[in-house]
């Protein structure tokens, strides 16, 4: 099949922002982050994303400010090189071409033109070693230029970045490796080793997991594997050392960090509590508790007024002197697995699936920013490793978006199941979701599938379940009760020979229901719960049901886990065609008859769009990614587009999103899309770069204002159409105080002018006359502005002159003006 | 950074019946007051003057009681044999009864002497009315007739012999004075109209009619018989509009609440039956200790008159007003303290800058605990609130929440006598309940671990666990059972049920299998 060049896969959001420590700049107003494939810069006040600095062909790893010149930033990339940007613009400067994949990265202000990187060790093919170089970057003009003098410093290091820091003003670097803390002093060109006892037999975890040094004095703080923090000194000799032992943390400390005047020790771990430890008074301490997930990487702002803190879960948040959360930059959160499937929500039109653990995320796919999180579990969550807590498994929105259904269930070890199954209402006022019922145990076993009835009708759930039955769940009225207000109640519980259902779906208007019991497909019609009809196509068990849309609604279509996608007509009851397809997730649109296929073949993912009732493809392509494709979902557009080229007709109405195994989000999209997609990004991004002050505003205004003259005086059309607003001299004449008012005789032939009738003359007169009168008024307020303006216009006006002989009578009358205007002040700015 | 979620406390469902405005009214009455009469009570009727004394007919009397005296105000004892139905004409002056003897008597309520006595039945008389112009009685006896008398000549007007069996039940109308209804033992209902030589209209219940109703509008009757309610529409001619079936044994008497909503009718499988007359379905339910034969409602349902069969009239009076305030008030709780906090009521002015505070959420003492991570403290403390006010779900939910962050058993252990013999008290006062096995199970499984070390050395644990070893054996035993019923119910449900088949419209191919292998021009999805 031919490949299509105009319909491309594209990554759709949710790049991992906390793959590596961030960085603020030097005025705290940016927070600088590998995400993906590219640096992102924050507002730290508005969280908005301000740049996306692209160009990295690979996965950026680490992230610094550049010592000399603190508005450009280096970053590393898997790709082999290092490129320095300017952030404030968003220009890529240069690249220095490495050659090798870069892991980690390091500066220090005493070692100017020279980056630290950590690179596989050149004679080790497998790359399982790791040493640190120092990379001199040439000075030259050229964009691109090859750094290839590469030093060793130190071998068998860590790659991970937060495993090695500079000391004290740049004079040593610490790295830690397992059990070995190796200190390399720049002045002596000599190491120091230190190793700790391994203690496995003792059941402790001595290994090193992050190094932080002082940013003042010689003391080195390492965090190890079973929680405790070691604040190494005296270490610039190979016996006399020591080292003192703090413990709070009771899993690993991820990451350590110094506040830049060295008062303060931040730690953080698993817990999700940020640790802040005085320095030198270390059992006091303070806590920050109950940050949302284990914390990874702590950055402090160089003036130590914000903290930040990257999570597990994508998120960044941002602490002021760790009292008060001020920001939170949340990505889309990847946890360990979609269970929920991808949904869109009808009302936001948000996607929607598993967030934190307990949580539902809902996520814009348009602005590509979280939009919410629903706590759907109301437990604490205990940041501990080795707990079964309660994980949402299945969620289900109803047609219009007023009811959304999530089970949650939790297995023990060697314990029984607990399942409930949760039933929200749409709160219009408070825009969110408010639990209505809660159903504990609703089944014996595991749930399946559940799915809410589209008919307009009945608000009624049916939920299948590995306990052999399947569910319907209706919204009774229970008016006669004391208890107000409406609740769910199950209503009908079907089963088929005690065979075990693995999955369920609605016709589109809701008078039928499909179960799929193992290898028979049940028809039931949920109106009057009658067995209408079964369906089997004996080899292999169903694994996944779906019904027709619109012009193709008499056909329901299955894939059974024996390679076999079946369709059904459900007129005749009789199967209308059948093709072996190893169909691992079958989706149907929802505004259209189209139907996506994902298949297996060879340990990759093929698509084909396709039409029940037509025999042909709409659409196929061929080893979508690796891997099995997980998840995917049809999402309605905002827009209709209007491409009327068969192939990427499916696209027009709703677009397909899907996710792979590697948790990565893509969708499918045409070029003509992406290029006003880009075109409208452009067009939106806040410049909130320039902050406003006073004089800005005196200004700005006074130059907008300019703006909008030039662009009124040539055009006397647009001029008429204002003729009304003739008064307005008056006005100004009557309201201006006094003592700012030009002469009477000045004053007086602009009086008489505004009575007079239009004329476009008399029109064009009024504008610069107010505009004088103003441009008074702010002589008074700001010397300096009027100055520049007034230095402006006259040295406009002799090259209007010149340029352009037949002058209107406004200009005329604007230039005798300037003349008569006093310009002795000018004369004075001149001389200075 | 998040607050710290409390402990979810389940709410459990209230077992038993629900609570509905009409449960609520038929429950405000007082204890019942029982008196106990000669023999079975047959007839209870309700003067319709003020004081609203009533008649009730039992063995060869009948005794008249005030709305509130225990001791009757009157009585009647001039019957030779059993006095049946002893009825009140409408201005309340005149009472009469039929009798075993077959002879109808008429007293004057303040009199003792019978004022007239009707002769003419054959047989026993069940059924006396008086008609609505208040100059005619209605009777009607085993002799299967059913007569019209004239009280001022005592002579007999009209007799209707129609029915093939006992008359027991009849009605006069209280609009029209010429029409009445009698129900008979022969399975028919039949409407007379005493100008008419016939009956105008018959209905077949198809069980003996104990009792029959007319609604106050009289376009609707309603006829006991057998376990039967049924409901019939006289403006249709007679057709039967709901057939109710929910008691177990005959229905002997139907009785109608003051504002006509609610029927009510009694059985001899003791129980009264609240029924809503526009859906009718039952409301409520009463229990008595007896077979109800007669029952009787005092005017605006100011008190519900049972006689039984073992002569007990129990009278159950509708509580005042006053005396359900006084119970309200004392279930309301007073606050304990109170606080004043200074500026509360104050209200920020238009350009007063606010500075809020955040809320402090109220925890629990044990999600104080539970959140400095003090388990066995609160355990101790959720035990605690179990023995103060027995609530079992605070403690059960906190286990339950110990059990998920995996420190439950460390919450158990280390624990001395008293403490230990506390927690297996719990234990044993709700293991068996199944809205908390689950939980329980696991930590009696966890305790057992922990002390097995230990057992012997204290008497007054090995008490509690071996009281804790019979609980469980009784509720295995228990289950066992239910296990068993349940199996049997299931074959008995297996042979009663008709087998469905699955209708098939294309029975030719049962599924489509020789349709698809006939080679339909399926889609050749396999790419190129």
């Amino acid at each position: 099949m031919v490949e299509h060049a105009d319909i491309r896969m594209v990554h759709r959001g949710g790049s991992k922002i906390n793959f590596r420590e961030p960085v603020f700049t030097n005025d705290s107003r940016f927070l600088l982050c590998a995400a993906g494939e590219s640096v992102k810069v924050y507002s730290t006040s508005t969280e908005e994303c301000i740049h996306d600095l692209q160009g990295h062909t690979d996965l950026v790893t680490g992230v610094v400010l550049n010592p000399l010149n603190h508005l450009q930033v280096y970053s590393c990339s898997a790709d082999g090189t290092v490129r320095l940007w300017d952030f404030t613009d968003g220009i890529l400067i240069k690249t220095f071409i490495i050659g090798y994949p870069i892991y980690s990265i390091y500066v220090s202000e005493k070692h100017g033109g020279v980056v630290f990187v950590v690179v596989p060790m050149a004679n080790y093919k497998s790359s399982e070693q790791f040493q640190l170089v120092a990379v001199h970057l040439p000075r030259s003009g050229d964009q691109e230029v090859e750094a290839r003098e590469l030093s060793a410093v130190l071998c068998d290091v860590s790659p991970h970045p937060g495993a090695a820091s500079f000391g004290r003003e740049g004079e040593y670097i610490a790295a830690a490796k397992d059990l070995q803390l190796e200190v390399f002093f720049f002045k002596k060109q000599k190491s120091y080793r230190f190793s700790l006892k391994s203690g496995i037999k003792k059941g402790v975890k001595n290994a090193f997991t992050c190094v932080s040094c002082h940013p003042k004095e010689d003391c080195i703080a390492t965090g190890h594997a079973d929680g405790k923090i070691r604040l190494w000194r005296n270490f610039n000799q190979k016996k006399e050392y020591t080292y003192s032992t703090l413990h709070w943390h009771h899993g690993a400390v991820n990451t350590l960090c110094f506040t830049p005047e060295g008062t303060n020790l931040l730690s953080g771990g698993i817990e999700s509590v940020l640790v802040h430890w005085r320095y030198k008074q270390e059992n006091q301490k303070d806590f920050l508790p109950r940050l949302g997930a284990a914390i990874t990487h702590i950055a402090v702002s160089p003036d130590g007024s914000l903290f930040c803190t990257s999570h597990s879960d994508n998120k960044i948040t941002i602490i002021q002197s760790c009292v008060k959360v001020s920001a939170v930059i949340q990505g889309l959160v990847k946890g360990e697995g979609v269970w929920t499937n991808l949904i869109i929500d009808p009302r936001s039109k948000a996607l929607v699936l598993n967030g934190k653990p307990g949580h539902l995320q809902f996520y814009s796919l348009h602005h590509d920013k979280q939009l919410y999180n629903l706590d759907i579990v109301q437990q604490e969550y205990i940041h501990e490793e080795g707990l079964d807590q309660f994980e949402v498994v299945k969620a289900a929105f109803d047609t219009h978006g007023d009811w959304l259904a999530t089970v949650e269930e939790r297995r023990k070890k060697g314990s029984e199941l607990e399942v409930n199954l949760k039933l929200w209402a749409y709160d219009k006022l408070t825009q969110s979701f408010v639990l209505n019922t809660t159903v504990t145990a609703p089944h014996e076993d595991r749930i399946t599938a559940m799915f809410f009835s589209p008919s307009p009708e009945t608000t009624m759930l049916v939920t299948t379940s590995l306990d052999g039955h399947f569910k319907a769940w209706l919204l009774a009225d229970h008016s006669d009760t004391k208890a107000e207000g409406a609740f769910w109640s199950c209503d009908f519980v079907g089963g088929y020979h005690l065979l075990k259902p693995g999955c369920c779906c609605f016709s589109a208007d809701g008078s039928l229901l499909a179960v799929g019991f193992q290898e028979v497909v049940t028809v039931w019609s949920p109106a009057s719960w009658e067995l209408l009809t079964t369906l089997s196509q004996p080899p292999g068990a169903i694994r996944d049901l779906c019904f027709g849309r619109l012009s193709c609604s008499k056909y329901l279509l299955g894939t059974s886990t024996k390679n076999q996608l079946c369709c059904w007509n459900l007129l005749t009851c009789s199967l209308e065609w059948s093709t072996p397809m190893d169909v691992s997730l079958l989706q149907t649109d929802p505004l259209s008859e189209n139907m996506a296929a994902f298949c297996n073949q060879s340990g990759s993912s093929d698509l084909f769009v396709f039409k029940p009732s037509e025999p042909r493809p709409l659409y196929s392509q061929k080893a979508l990614c690796t891997g099995k494709v997980q998840h995917a979902v049809f999402a309605p557009r905002d827009q209709m587009l209007e491409s009327c080229e068969e192939r990427t007709q499916w696209l027009n109405r709703s677009q397909l999103y899907f996710v792979t195994q590697h948790m990565d989000l893509l969708t499918f999209s045409t070029k003509t899309e992406e290029d006003r997609l880009l075109a409208s990004r452009k067009q939106l991004v806040v410049d909130d770069s320039v902050a406003v002050t006073p004089f800005y505003l005196l200004l700005g205004k006074h130059r907008m204002q300019q703006l909008e003259k030039q662009e009124v005086l040539p055009n006397p059309m647009a001029e008429r159409t204002q003729l009304p607003q003739g008064s307005i001299a008056i006005k100004e004449l009557l309201h201006t105080p006094a003592h700012v008012l030009p002469s009477a005789s000045f004053l007086c032939a602009m009086f008489v002018r505004s009575l007079l009738i239009s004329s476009s003359s008399a029109r064009e007169e009024k504008e610069p006359e107010e505009e004088e009168m103003e441009s008074e008024k702010e002589e008074e307020d700001s010397e300096g502005e009027a100055d520049s303006r007034q230095g402006e216009s006259a040295a406009w006006g002799p090259s209007k002159e010149l340029g352009a002989p037949a002058l209107t009578k406004a200009q005329e009358r604007e230039l005798r003006r300037v003349k008569t205007f006093d310009h002795s002040w000018l004369s004075s700015l001149l001389d200075c | 950074m998040a607050s710290f979620k409390p402990t979810k406390i389940p709410i459990y469902p209230k077992l038993g019946e629900k609570v509905t405005p009409d449960t609520l009214y038929w429950k405000n009455y007082k204890a019942p007051v029982q008196i106990k009469e000669f023999g079975a009570v047959t007839s209870i009727d309700f003067s319709p003057l003020a004081p609203h004394n009533y008649a009730v007919t039992a063995s060869t009397r009948i005794h008249i009681y005030g709305p509130f005296s225990q001791e009757p105000v009157k009585t009647f004892t001039r019957f030779k044999d059993t006095a049946y139905s002893g009825k009140f004409r409408s201005d309340g002056q005149l009472l009469v009864a039929g009798c075993e003897d077959s002879v109808v008597r008429l007293f004057d309520v303040s009199g003792k002497v019978a004022l007239r006595v009707f002769k003419g039945h054959t047989k026993g008389v069940h059924v006396t009315d008086f008609t609505s112009d208040c100059y005619h009685i209605l009777t009607g006896s085993d002799d299967y007739t059913c007569r019209l008398w004239d009280i001022p000549n005592s002579t007999e007007l009209t007799s209707y012999k129609e029915h093939t069996d006992y008359i027991r039940c009849g009605t006069t109308s209280k609009l029209n004075r010429d029409i009445f209804i009698t129900g008979s033992y022969d399975h028919t209902l039949r409407v007379f109209d005493a100008r008419v030589e016939k009956s105008v209209m018959t209905m077949d219940h198809s069980q003996p009619v104990e009792s029959v109703l007319l609604y106050p509008s009289e376009g609707l009757l309603v006829s006991a018989g057998g376990r039967y309610v049924k409901v019939w529409d006289l403006l249709k001619g007679g057709q039967p509009l709901v057939s109710l079936k929910n008691h177990h044994k005959t229905v002997t008497c139907l009785g109608l609440s003051g504002n006509g909503q609610r029927l009510l009718s009694a059985s001899l499988d003791r129980h009264v039956k609240v029924y809503n007359t526009t859906n009718y379905k039952v409301v409520h339910n009463f229990d008595y200790a007896a077979s109800i034969l007669s029952l009787a409602l005092a005017p605006d349902d100011e008190s519900v008159v049972v006689g039984m069969t073992n002569g007990v009239l129990s009278i159950k009076h509708r509580k005042s007003p006053e005396e359900k305030q006084e119970v309200a008030g004392k279930q309301r709780r007073r606050p304990v303290y109170r606080i004043f906090v200074k500026g509360r009521n104050y209200v920020p002015k238009k350009d007063d800058f606010l500075v809020s505070k955040p809320v402090k959420s109220h925890l629990a003492k044990y999600d104080k605990q539970l959140k400095r991570f003090n388990i066995s403290k609160a355990l101790d403390t959720a035990l605690e609130s179990w023995r103060k006010n027995r609530k079992p779900e605070i403690t059960v939910a906190v286990m339950k929440e110990l059990d998920r962050r995996g420190t439950l058993n460390n919450a158990l252990a280390g624990r001395d006598e008293q403490n230990l013999s506390q927690l297996l008290n719990f234990l044993i006062g709700n293991v068996v309940d199944p809205r908390f096995t689950p939980v329980l199970v696991t930590a009696t499984e966890m305790i057992l671990d922990i002390y097995k070390a230990v057992v012997g050395q204290s008497s007054v644990v090995d008490r509690q666990l071996v009281r804790l070893q019979e609980l469980v054996e009784r509720e295995i035993d228990y289950q066992q059972d239910l296990l068993e019923v349940l199996g049997m119910l299931d074959t008995l449900f297996a042979s009663s049920l008709p087998r469905k088949e699955v209708p098939c419209p294309g029975s030719s191919r049962p599924n489509g299998l020789a349709e698809g292998g006939l080679g339909a021009p399926g889609p050749q999805l396999q790419a190129a």
